[in-house]
């Protein structure tokens, strides 16, 4: 039985109270505690420093070189909170009110009001370390608007929010670092969680330059090791982001939730060739605007300057003539891959639609343009070698963030007793679709501001337990790990792991992707084991074990995403509505827009591991709102 | 396309390196660099050799991972961008393309192009961050920042990592590098407090890491893909030499 430890009370007092309820770990005891972190992103950097500030002892862990490289740098556009500086009626509550509704109505509410509350102290925070935000010439801090709200709620430095944010988390742990409070183990990967009793209790990890397998003991376990939207191999994420800290959990027991819930950002540079290795973004803000169309003949390979304007169709407009270009990132991603799938598509693969700026350039001149976005249109001609001041640029809608994650309650904690999870790498806050700002703020306030007061109530009951690598649970999961690595090393087969796992990117972005129904998902449950089967038979990793061998880091991720991507599938089939970024074609309205099925699908799936090969059992934690109705979104 | 590639490899530190040449068949023009390395790696598998090892990650330019030294610059032939932003129609058809790491005393090289920054780390630790823990901090609009501190506080800020500053350098000065925090913190008010132990901390750290001295000659403003200017590194100078008195 899943239990959300949600506090009783009314909703705007729960976390105050549960600060008050939660046991304290005495400041002398601290230092008796230790505390592994993995990922040092926004999440587990914020963590792994607040963390070693109280006295704990911190062991944290990265497979990047430094802290510093972590992806959450490649946030762009900003982060949420309700500081109301612009005096435009913003409030905890709106926040709280706009997420939730942002989610589809698929988020635990307390969570998401804790989130509201707690983004001022970010904000705050952030600052004091001299996060250099945007600012107005009376020297106070400067507001944008963005998707999904009516207020200007967004801080942000420049189009390099994620990278400011996370460069002042990696000054508060590198300051730990010299204080000799947090052992950094760079370029080191987590391979399996060590369980002792049914608790976590230690980590295995992969020295990335020697190979060496090593033990790590500790009290409890944190993994902020952030979403894996890499499973479809073509995402905006990192080259090297995972999922495998987060799935070897999952399969000691941690639940899996909402896998399905992916999010599809609708302004990237479309694939340009089969070599295409990753996904570049292209902010959001470009929409506010850049005019969104397609020719309306299909197959028209015209210059789009010739196309003249009664032959184009700006089907957004048309569509949802209040919203227009700005509808929310489901909505434009989805509508494009129709457009494509009709056959306007441009480009020469026909995945793409043009955003275009000759309007705005007319209206606002190039100047205006130029200063508003010349960032982005010069990273676009970078990449594409095209000018978008003289043609419109081709955009074509790409996995961007997954909402779903391993499950946690309200304090964090996961259903393995002693592990933990923040940031991305949880199902938290976000709901079937995340609001653009969020992320870092999600990420920030599990690290800084609630797992620092939560952990402590688990620990109080651990004073003086002594955990040792030599427990045999550490020696027994060295085994398995290095059993499993010397299997991958010697299966010596034809295909490269790039090349399976963009077969399996291909089946998950053509049936779990934008639009999902039964026989795509039914298909994609019955190829994906076999193409695991076809990975453990056939892939070929040169190398050996103890060096530094990227062919082998990748074979052990995809490993990992062949499993999880059979899930994503099988989530999907399960969730008989249509909600946020879940798309069910089975389940829209007449014109064409999401219907929810509240009756029946209010609630978070969650699925526990049931050995290999076995299907995966699922537990439902039901949604109870208080606070808000649930009501249809509409931005017609 | 057609290119060649005349690459480093090295086993591992402390093994000798040598350059190999390794002609690479239909290129793209739109592929990007590490694409172009990538379908050379996938050849290389397949017939059971060694791929090219070489750092990377975001592949947008940001994260300051990746670094290759080509055709005798940081991050090859363009200016303002990052390694992983470059694309093969940057290059002509038939050309040799001479691939090696960052090198620098205090950057070695770990495998092939992949190169050990942790001393950039250690440079951090010894003072680059305001002395505050979480929590208990002010209101963020109590403080007013002049909009040109912010903003000039924020080009210093840009700073990816990435090291391309010191590998151009030719004394492998860390200056730019350490510059932009030390420029960064003494523009904002939050900096003030530490503002002299700070510059005198990051400075001592930074020599005994082993890099070497600046003598001006702009060459790391030039190659610096976040276009970082050398002002930093005046202000870097008149911080440290106030701090001495």
């Amino acid at each position: 039985m899943l239990n959300s430890n949600v506090p009783s009370g009314p909703l705007t007092e729960k976390w105050t109270k549960h600060k008050f309820d939660l046991k304290l770990v005495n400041p002398a005891n601290k230092r008796k505690y230790n505390i592994i972190v993995v990922g040092t992103g926004l999440a587990g950097a914020s963590a792994a420093a607040s963390l070693a500030e109280l006295g704990y002892n911190v062991q944290a862990f990265s497979y990047h070189e430094s802290p510093r490289r972590a992806h959450s740098i490649a946030a762009q556009g900003g982060i949420n909170a309700a500081k109301n500086y612009p005096n435009d009626g913003d409030s905890i509550f709106r926040l709280f009110y706009d997420t939730i509704k942002g989610g589809d109505y698929r988020s635990r509410e307390a969570n998401v009001y804790r989130l509201a509350e707690i983004s001022n102290n970010i904000i705050d925070q952030c600052v004091a370390q001299g996060v250099p935000f945007a600012r107005e010439y009376g020297g106070l801090l400067d507001n944008r608007s963005f998707g999904g709200a009516q207020v200007s709620r967004t801080f942000y430095a420049r189009g390099q929010t994620g990278q400011q944010l996370l460069l002042g988390c990696y000054s508060a742990l590198v300051r730990q670092m010299h204080a000799g409070k947090v052992k950094f183990h760079p370029r080191h990967e987590m391979q399996d969680l060590v369980m002792i009793n049914g608790e976590a209790k230690g980590i295995i990890t992969r020295n990335l330059i020697t190979g060496e397998i090593q033990s790590h003991a500790a009290h409890a376990v944190v993994l902020a090791t952030g979403g894996y939207g890499n499973a479809y191999f073509l995402s905006t994420n990192a080259m090297a982001s995972n999922a495998t800290a987060a799935w070897r959990a999952h399969k000691k027991g941690a639940y899996f939730a909402n896998p399905s819930f992916v999010q599809i950002h609708p302004t990237c540079i479309p694939v340009a060739s089969e070599h295409q290795s990753k996904l570049t973004l292209m902010s959001e803000s470009l929409r506010n605007d850049g005019r969104v169309w397609v020719p309306k003949k299909k197959g028209d390979k015209r210059n789009p300057a010739e196309i003249s304007e009664d032959e184009r169709d700006y089907y957004l407009e048309r569509l949802y003539p209040s919203f227009g270009n700005l509808v929310p990132r489901d909505v434009a991603s989805r509508r494009a891959k129709e457009m494509c799938d009709l056959g306007n598509g441009v480009g020469e693969t026909g995945l793409a639609v043009y955003l275009d700026f000759e309007d705005a350039i007319q209206r606002m001149g190039r100047d205006a343009v130029t200063e508003k976005y010349g960032n982005l249109f010069d990273m676009y001609k970078q990449i594409t070698g095209e000018n978008p001041y003289k043609t419109p640029m081709r955009i074509y809608p790409a996995i961007h963030y997954t909402m779903g994650g391993l499950w946690v309650d309200y304090n964090l904690m996961s259903t393995i007793p002693g592990l933990y999870i923040l940031g991305e790498a949880n199902f938290s806050d976000h709901g079937a679709n995340r609001l653009g700002a969020s992320a870092l703020m999600q990420g920030l306030a599990d690290g800084y501001f609630i797992l620092p007061y939560t952990i402590g109530d688990y620990l109080t009951g651990k004073l003086g337990e002594s955990i040792s690598t030599d427990h045999e649970a550490f020696k027994d999961a060295e085994t398995s790990v290095k059993n499993k690595i010397s299997t991958l090393l010697s299966v010596n087969g034809e295909r490269t792991v790039d090349n399976i796992h963009k077969e399996l990117g291909l089946i998950l972005w053509e049936n779990v992707g934008m639009a999902r129904n039964r026989a795509g998902l039914e298909k994609a449950i019955n190829e994906i084991p076999k193409l695991k089967n076809e990975f453990w038979q056939n892939v070929k990793v040169t190398g050996t074990a103890d060096e530094l061998n990227p062919e082998l880091e990748k074979a052990g991720r995809v490993a990992d995403f062949l499993e999880l991507g059979e899930l994503m599938a099988r989530d999907a089939l399960n969730r008989e509505e249509s909600c946020g970024g879940h798309f069910r074609e089975e389940h829209q309205t007449e014109e064409n827009e999401a219907k929810r099925n509240d009756e029946e699908f209010t609630y978070v799936s969650t699925w526990q591991y049931k050995g290999k090969d076995k299907p995966s059992e699922l537990h439902k934690e039901n949604l109870i709102f208080e606070n808000v109705e649930l009501t249809t979104r509409s931005y017609k | 396309m057609r290119v060649t590639l005349k690459i480093w490899r090295q086993k591992e530190a402390d093994s000798p390196g040598f350059f190999e040449r390794h002609p690479v068949e239909k290129v793209s023009e739109d592929m990007s660099f590490f694409e172009m390395l990538d379908m050379l790696n996938d050849q290389l598998v397949l017939a059971g050799k060694t791929p090219i090892a070489f750092d990377h990650d975001c592949r947008e330019g940001i994260c300051g991972t990746c670094g290759l030294f080509i055709n005798g610059r940081a991050h090859g032939p363009l200016t303002g961008i990052t390694t992983c932003q470059l694309h093969m129609r940057s290059f002509k058809d038939g050309e040799t393309i001479v691939v090696e790491p960052w090198r620098a005393k205090a950057f070695p090289v770990i495998k092939d192009l992949i190169v050990d920054r942790i001393s950039f780390d250690r440079i951090m630790e010894a003072g680059g961050y305001v002395s505050i823990n979480t929590g208990g901090t002010p209101d963020a609009n109590e403080i007013p920042i002049p909009k040109a501190n912010a903003d000039e506080a924020m080009d210093a800020a840009a700073c990816i990592g990435c090291g391309a500053c010191v590998a151009t350098c030719k004394n492998s000065s860390a200056m730019l590098f350490v510059s932009a925090k030390v420029s960064q913190l003494a523009l904002l008010p939050q900096g003030q407090p530490e503002r002299e132990i700070r510059v005198s901390n990051m400075v001592t750290q930074m020599d005994k890491e082993g890099f070497g001295s600046c003598t001006n000659t702009g060459a790391c403003e030039v190659e610096c893909p976040k276009e970082i200017s050398i002002i930093h590194i005046a202000r870097l100078n008149r911080e440290f030499i106030k701090s001495s008195f």
